[in-house]
């Protein structure tokens, strides 16, 4: 991908709002991962009004589970997973800031609306890349629930990680992504 | 009789997980080129250069290509003038398995109990699917698949008055409900025939078909090409922005079945579809 803008984590919400559907973006700076088992824990924690693993406003979620590190590199192979999964669990999580969510593959109606009232983003890497989405992260730690294994949720520095807006913070849905 | 120790299998089987995640399969690596050439739109161009670049990664850093390295699929086929010594062998295979997923430093995605949720920790156990055939070898599959793919795959039983049509609707209506989930561009393994069961199993070994490879029947040769013509005019495209390459390849297998059955089964398959084989 060359065309791109670059966008730095945290985001603003003005960085949020300027994009529209189907922009390229190249993504700098620290965003999160977490998948299936975290969110069902960081949705617990919510509802519990517990403090959130890290500050969510700003914050992007990237959905992914690494294979481990070998011996020498910062993390492991490192792709998006599907992020229908986490449907259940994103509408309460937009509502407490946390709007940004990279992943793959379609979104729920629910999810959908939380993003156009919130104003959050809904960013499209290219599931299956993850070797060469591996090069983009710079550093990696676990910070939360290291319980989970490759699930847990991880900190990330990345550089000129790519992606593309599948939803925009007006709710405009690229075809195929709903 | 020929004796095949059993440490032996452990040791195949570990090698080609790690190869099967590691090295992109040729004929899907090749299948990029013509992919990336048919397509119209900067967008769908970008991501099939990223597969080809992802691929190229992959093999020059012993890295994955994908960080979901699967369950782990085995397909073990003994010959029948073969003796395994030495031991237990679906526990060497779910031992090799152990191996290949610690050295290769391979994801562990496998849960215990479907509900419960905890993780083995170390990828087993593998589903195996043994077969006795004629000969003095053992000759293992390595396929770890993804679930990404393997979750929008389906099994339908049609009936016989459905006929070929309703064979080509089922396939498409799920690659088109699959859409930009199960990472298009999609290898589709299709089963028809046998039991229902039997018929999941077909869709599976469809997937191991190379892309260069039709069916040998004309008829479903045929087949094979117009669903893979329906399915790309569909538009889903490359992780789903669009575009002529929904899917690389369509592999139907066939059995018979019986009078009152037209069983369908549908194994999507994404473009980083894993084989790796070996004969001992």
């Amino acid at each position: 991908m060359s065309a791109g803008k670059i966008i730095t984590a945290a985001f603003s919400d003005e960085t949020i709002r300027e994009l529209k559907a189907g922009d390229s973006v190249f993504i700098n700076g620290t965003i999160y991962t977490g998948r299936d088992a975290a969110h069902k824990r960081m949705f617990e924690a919510c509802l519990n009004n517990e403090k959130p693993p890290f500050e969510f406003s700003g914050s992007a979620i990237y959905y992914a589970g690494p294979s481990p590190a070998p011996p020498g590199r910062v993390i492991g192979s490192i792709g998006p997973t599907t992020s229908s999964r986490m449907d259940k669990y994103s509408p309460l999580l937009i509502s407490r800031s946390l709007k940004v969510m990279i992943g793959k593959g379609k979104r729920g109606p629910e999810v959908i609306e939380a993003i156009k009232k919130y104003g959050g983003l809904y960013l499209s890497a290219t599931g299956g890349a993850a070797a060469l989405l591996s090069r983009c992260v710079k550093a990696a730690k676990i910070i939360a629930y290291e319980d989970l294994g490759t699930e847990a949720v991880r900190e990330l520095q990345v550089f000129m990680f790519p992606a593309i807006v599948a939803i925009d913070a007006n709710g405009n849905v690229f075809p195929s992504f709903c | 009789m020929r004796e095949i120790p059993s440490d032996k299998i452990t040791e195949l089987v570990e090698k080609l997980c790690i190869d099967a995640n590691i090295n992109l399969r040729g004929d899907i690596a090749r299948s990029f080129e013509g992919a990336y050439n048919r397509e119209k739109t900067d967008t769908a161009k970008s991501i099939i250069g990223q597969l080809i670049e992802n691929a190229k990664i992959a093999r020059e850093e012993k890295i994955p290509v994908c960080q979901d390295t699967g369950m782990a699929v085995i397909f073990a086929e003994i010959g029948q003038d073969v003796h395994i010594t030495g031991g237990d062998l679906a526990a060497a295979i779910n031992e090799g398995v152990r191996r290949g997923y610690r050295n290769g430093y391979l994801r562990k995605s496998v849960v215990a109990d479907p509900i419960e949720r905890i993780n083995t920790a170390d990828n087993t156990p593998a589903v195996i699917y043994f077969s006795i055939v004629p000969g003095n070898e053992v000759k293992i599959t390595a396929a770890p698949k993804g679930f990404g793919s393997e979750n929008k795959s389906a099994v339908k039983m049609l009936i016989p008055s459905d006929g070929i049509e309703g064979v080509k609707k089922f396939v498409t209506d799920t690659v088109r409900l699959a859409g930009s989930d199960a990472c298009p561009p999609l290898i589709v393994g299709v089963g028809v025939g046998g039991t229902m069961d039997y018929a999941a199993l077909l869709a599976k070994q469809a997937l191991k078909r190379e892309i260069e490879s039709r069916n040998e029947n004309p008829f479903w040769a045929e087949t094979e090409l117009e669903l893979l013509r329906d399915i790309n005019s569909l538009n889903i495209g490359p992780a789903g922005f669009g575009g002529e390459t929904t899917a690389l390849k369509v592999n139907i297998e066939t059995y018979p079945t019986h009078i009152a059955a037209l069983p369908v089964a549908v194994n999507i398959g994404c473009h980083a579809t894993r084989h790796s084989q070996g004969v001992l």
